[in-house]
């Protein structure tokens, strides 16, 4: 795995950055992290674990982006790092 | 039908708010190519997600000569959506290798026929082959005209009067109609000149266009008034089909409505009005039982 990014920092949207580490260590950073910081991690841990991700090191600046954006960013910036795409062709 | 770039997921979370009859989410000309695996990503996710409720939901998506196409096709049919539009439409073929693509992605998911295709028609070829293109497949639902890369094919610029896209909005209403699907007209991008909007909207309709492309929610107003009929075309609308419905149960096919006569024609005009009157919510459905 490689260190890639996907996502901006307007608002509504997630940046994400992933690279190489040891089990899923998760870095949120948002303006609502007190109420949805657990929920946002959540929503990261499952979209890659569903991609057969179990070591990753992941920035999240997240700037209240709806749970289907952050599987999005997070699946986006996988696939960069692994270079495994979720598409056949 | 209101476009909304497909890597802008604040615009897609939002869009459906504003009561378009339609959104269509891009994936082509909107987004960059370094962008083009993450659009696909948000837009799919969105699509599988968010409620958008009755509205219809479009994907444009990259040509299938590009290396993005496919992949488009696969996310947007998985995720369900009801329209595939197909950007820079010039043959009759495009149409099939598109259909044969969905097919192939519709069977491996066990729903096949749902995912519906409107062409977009931007080039001289494009609209010369309108009917060609308009009856390709079972599941074109519409042509579109894409009037940028129209006009620069043509060598010629867009002005105000629309004079450069006279006969492409004819040869596709005309093209449509013959082949029984709907027509929808280009966008018009500039936002701080809504007079000149109003008119090109009002000339489509006049056309025989079924909508309009806007790109952006301050635009759905304006298309909604002009499309809209009026009490006094309702009022009419209402006795002529009135008429008929009384002149069938008496076994007459010939009526007249104030004192004029009214023939086929007539009516399926009435029709449309009424049907226009209820998709705009003036009448309610039941109202016309």
């Amino acid at each position: 795995m490689k260190e890639a990014v996907a996502g901006t920092l307007e608002s509504g949207d997630i940046m994400i950055k992933i690279g190489p580490g040891e089990g899923l260590d998760i870095e949120l950073q948002s303006s609502v992290a007190a109420q949805f910081g657990r929920q946002i991690k959540a929503v990261i841990t499952e979209t890659l674990e569903g991609l057969g991700i179990k070591d990753a090191h992941v920035e999240a600046v997240d700037k209240g982006a709806l749970d289907c954006t952050i599987r999005a960013r997070v699946t986006a910036a996988a696939v960069r790092a692994t270079g495994k795409d979720v598409w056949k062709d | 039908m209101m476009f909304v770039p497909g890597n802008n997921p604040g615009m897609m979370a939002d869009a459906h708010i504003y009561g378009p009859d339609s959104i269509m989410l891009d994936l082509e000309d909107s987004v960059t190519m370094a962008e083009k695996d993450a659009a696909r990503l948000l837009v799919y996710n969105a699509l599988k997600s968010i409620d958008y409720g009755t509205t219809e939901m479009v994907v444009r998506i990259n040509p299938l000569n590009t290396p993005y196409g496919k992949k488009d096709v696969e996310a947007v049919v998985k995720a369900g959506v009801d329209v595939i539009r197909m950007p820079k439409t010039e043959t009759a073929d495009e149409v099939k290798e598109l259909e044969a693509e969905i097919l192939k992605v519709e069977t491996e998911i066990g729903r096949v026929g749902e995912t519906q295709i409107m062409a977009a028609i931007e080039s001289a070829l494009g609209v010369v082959n309108a009917y060609a293109i308009a009856t390709a497949s079972k599941r074109m639902m519409g042509i579109a005209l894409g009037a940028e890369d129209y006009s620069a094919n043509l060598k010629t610029n867009r002005t105000p009067g629309g004079a450069e896209l006279l006969l492409a909005r004819e040869q596709i209403v005309v093209a449509a109609r013959a082949a029984g699907i709907a027509c929808f007209d280009t966008v018009y991008s500039n936002l701080d000149d809504m007079e000149t909007f109003r008119k090109e909207v009002e000339l489509i309709k006049t056309l025989g266009f079924d909508g309009k492309s806007i790109i952006n929610p301050r635009q759905i107003e304006v298309v909604n008034e002009v499309f809209t009929p009026t009490e006094k075309e309702i009022t009419k609308a209402r006795a002529v089909v009135a008429a008929i419905k009384e002149a069938q149960a008496k076994g007459s096919g010939v009526i007249a409505v104030n004192g004029k006569m009214v023939d086929r024609p007539v009516v399926l005009r009435a029709e449309r009005t009424i049907a226009l009157a209820v998709a705009a919510g003036v009448i309610s459905e039941e109202e016309m039982l």
